[in-house]
């Protein structure tokens, strides 16, 4: 296969799944901004951890606008400056799928491609009449349709395990950010765990990854900070956690390293995270500390997504 | 300008001819309104699969839709059999024919064609002179263009040597229409042309280098995605199970071509390039290029790699050697031509140029190297101030004009805003050789949509349509 073909499908994928991203992340805030609301800023502080989320809030500063819902809603949606946004996102991954429609079956095509056309008579809909929620859900929806696509249509060949390999590289990244971003917001300094934090704070977490009834189901009792980590990051048959994006991301490098023969520093580096967080104890991850477990986190997942452009020469 | 044009449906004595019965009486039958939203449909469905051209720089949507017309063009088993058989005759004698140039040039030698008119010609390229290309093709993809002005009264118009394009409409049209009228299928026996990309690979396998292993390894080379005709460039790649890729996924090392891929380099046989001559190679030709690959042409010249279409073909296609391919056909074979050309009036020749002058009003004059529609004078439709500007043009360079009747070109029932009326259409079937020559049995029919106007190019409000040849 063309280094660029993987290229272009490690991206298009990534894009895909960082829109559905950035949809969850402006569903909840969304959502919280209709609660009564425990820390008296008048929503801000959900808006402007949705900014955070989704690594835009320096570009979103420099625009000098206030924070709040209409203008963080407008920069994330559909904003054309912001490299970030869903607008931009949708864009880019049509862009990639345009250059290897070789490679894509016509149905995933037609599902980007339609995608891309009618992003603006939605958004535009969902402008118009105050309707932000049925627009996210397009959004997802799109997504889910051409994850479908993806599997039920798509030849089980090395195509298929770079376009997967961006998606988990990208769901890795975005489950580590939320855990994050909202444990400071939720967490202000001395505040205790468990503490005065309203209960519907908590299930924001969940909500965004769409583990709310799969936390319920698993540790029947209320939402724990602790116990979501747990199940964020450490739990295998949780699809949005770390270590199932990992063990994804493994599995199909594997894969490759079998039907090309070659292994790669990428495959050895893949190997440590995996096996570091399979073995991982939520308790000890809390004591030294969540916060700079997670960011090394963030970083050794770029480094392994830097790893896996060398390994296969990709030229973009 | 009073001209009765041969209408392809309706026969001036109202009877209906006979390829099109089942036509005209499903036309007949069929609501205004039914016809108006299967329109409709096929324009989402155009879209949707992504069947786009791009035009850049003239603001609006980048990627547009030809407009497509839901009436078929059907054209009898008899009819085609004779352009069939004409166009194998002549597609060959041009190949023949730039084998000889950049060879033994037995042709000029036997004064049938000046020798300045190809050694002078910009599309000559005397890189090529002496090389030697896989079974002497040249031309392995050419697109004809065919146009019918009676009865039995078809012409070439054009021949396309270099890239030919429009090949993709040709199927999606006939998959659209498949989709859209599955009825008028089952009433009719068409002949099917999907295997169109099957005839397509096997052709440039065929004409892998000699000594290339069983399966060579076969390339689609692009611009990239901003190029107009992309979307036909990955869908052929797609259809025939080959890589798309574009110069930057190339290189050439030691004369042997190179693709960069997850594996590491893989050795490339036959390139079906969709970039023209100049910038295939920084080395060789513009220096600017990005789009080309450096060292391809010495690969190519080292016989360690097909390109197709060949390099130079350019100068088959030239308008000013048109006007001599009937004699081409007869030097070659001794044949008569099968199909005939338009009349054609060179301006280089005194006696010819001067008739040019004095009819400007009667004829259509085209630059010898303008393509697209784009430089010409259309003379019934010109105001005298176009023609005095247009004879000073000629004065100039008279090497450079060529001139022809303004042609009646036939007109097939089309569905316009206001129900269905005749518009003209020309007509582009593609012609593959390789160990043999093969062709599907249709084309690309483009239609020009505005009323009375003769020109069909997309660039200028042209559409196309399906075309059927009937069976037996």
């Amino acid at each position: 296969m063309l280094s660029r073909t993987a290229n272009n499908l490690y991206w298009l994928s990534r894009y895909m799944e960082r829109a559905e991203n950035l949809a969850r992340v402006l569903e909840v805030a969304n959502r919280m901004s209709m609660l009564p609301n425990a820390s008296g800023d008048g929503n801000q502080s959900e808006w402007s951890s949705a900014l955070i989320i989704s690594g835009c809030e320096p570009h979103f500063t420099e625009t000098g606008q206030l924070v709040d819902a209409d203008a963080v809603i407008e920069f994330i949606g559909r904003d054309e400056d912001n490299p970030s946004s869903i607008y931009n996102c949708l864009k880019s991954a049509r862009e990639n799928g345009r250059s290897v429609r070789t490679t894509l079956t016509s149905d995933m095509w037609e599902v980007l491609n339609d995608t891309w056309l009618s992003f603006d008579s939605r958004w535009s809909d969902a402008r118009r009449y105050g309707e932000i929620r049925s627009f996210l859900d397009w959004v997802k929806e799109r997504s889910a349709l051409f994850r479908g696509a993806m599997y039920g249509t798509m030849l089980r060949d090395d195509a298929f395990d770079f376009a997967r390999i961006g998606t988990y590289i990208e769901r890795l990244d975005n489950t580590a950010r939320i855990l994050d971003v909202k444990y400071h917001v939720l967490l202000p300094e001395g505040e205790n765990i468990g503490g005065g934090v309203d209960y519907y704070q908590w299930t924001t977490v969940l909500r965004a990854v769409s583990a709310l009834g799969s936390y319920h189901y698993l540790y029947r009792e209320d939402p724990q900070p602790w116990k979501i980590a747990e199940l964020l990051i450490l739990r295998p048959e949780m699809p949005r956690s770390m270590l199932s994006c990992l063990l994804s991301v493994s599995e199909h490098l594997e894969r490759l390293g079998d039907s090309y023969g070659r292994k790669h520093t990428c495959h050895r580096l893949v190997g440590k995270m995996t096996s570091e967080l399979k073995f991982a104890d939520a308790n000890e991850i809390f004591r030294e500390g969540l916060h700079e477990f997670l960011s090394e986190f963030i970083a050794r997942n770029n480094r392994l997504g830097e790893e896996i452009t060398k390994s296969y020469m990709f030229t973009g | 300008m009073a001209q009765n044009f041969f209408d392809e449906m309706n026969l001036e004595n109202g009877d209906i001819r006979d390829a099109y019965n089942g036509i005209s009486k499903w036309v007949d039958e069929t609501a205004d309104e039914h016809l108006r939203v299967k329109r409709k449909e096929a324009d989402i469905l155009f879209r949707r699969m992504g069947i786009t051209f791009a035009v850049y720089g003239e603001g609006g949507d980048p990627e547009r839709l030809i407009p497509f017309d839901i009436i078929p063009r059907v054209l009898s088993n008899s009819e085609w059999t004779t352009m069939e058989a004409g166009l194998i005759q002549r597609t060959s004698v041009l190949n023949q024919f730039i084998h000889d140039i950049y060879h033994d040039q037995e042709i000029l030698k036997a004064g049938i064609i000046p020798e300045h008119l190809i050694l002078n010609n910009s599309s000559y390229l005397p890189e090529m002179q002496g090389v030697n290309v896989a079974r002497n093709i040249y031309s392995h993809i050419a697109g004809i263009d065919m146009v019918r002005c009676g009865e039995n009264e078809f012409y070439v118009l054009e021949d396309n040597c270099r890239t030919p394009s429009g090949v993709s409409y040709m199927l999606q049209n006939r998959e659209v229409m498949m989709r859209l009228f599955p009825d008028l299928f089952a009433k009719h026996r068409v002949a099917p042309v999907d295997n169109y990309a099957d005839l397509l690979r096997t052709t440039l396998i065929e004409c892998a280098p000699e000594g290339t292993g069983p399966e060579p390894t076969v390339v689609v080379l692009t611009p990239g995605i901003f190029n107009s005709a992309y979307f036909e460039h990955s869908y052929l790649a797609d259809q025939m199970g080959v890589e798309l890729v574009e110069g930057q996924d190339l290189f050439v090392d030691g004369n042997v071509v190179f693709m960069r891929t997850t594996q590491g380099p893989q050795r490339v046989d036959v390139i079906y390039r969709r970039i023209d001559d100049a910038f295939l190679d920084p080395l060789t030709f513009n220096p600017e290029s990005t789009l080309g690959v450096p060292g391809l042409m010495n690969a190519y010249r080292a016989g360690n790699v097909t390109l197709t279409n060949a390099v130079g073909g350019g100068i088959a296609d030239d308008k000013a050697v048109y006007t001599y391919v009937p004699d081409m056909i007869k030097f070659y074979t001794g044949e008569e031509p099968i199909l005939k050309n338009v009349p054609t009036y060179r301006c280089s020749d005194a006696d010819d140029l001067a008739y040019v002058m004095d009819n400007l009003a009667e004829l259509v004059v085209k630059e010898v190297h303008g393509s697209g529609g784009y430089g010409m004078l259309v003379g019934p439709h010109s105001t005298v101030e176009e023609r005095t500007a247009y004879a000073e043009r000629i004065k100039n360079d008279p090497g450079d004009f060529i001139a022809q009747p303004t042609l009646a070109l036939s007109t097939c029932p089309t569905y316009v805003e206001n129900g269905v009326a005749p518009r003209h259409v020309d007509f582009r079937p593609f012609v593959l050789s390789g160990k043999k020559v093969r062709m599907v049995k249709g084309g690309l029919t483009r239609v020009a949509l505005r009323e009375g106007s003769l020109v069909v190019n997309s660039s200028q409000g042209g559409g196309t349509k399906d075309t059927w040849v009937l069976g037996k």
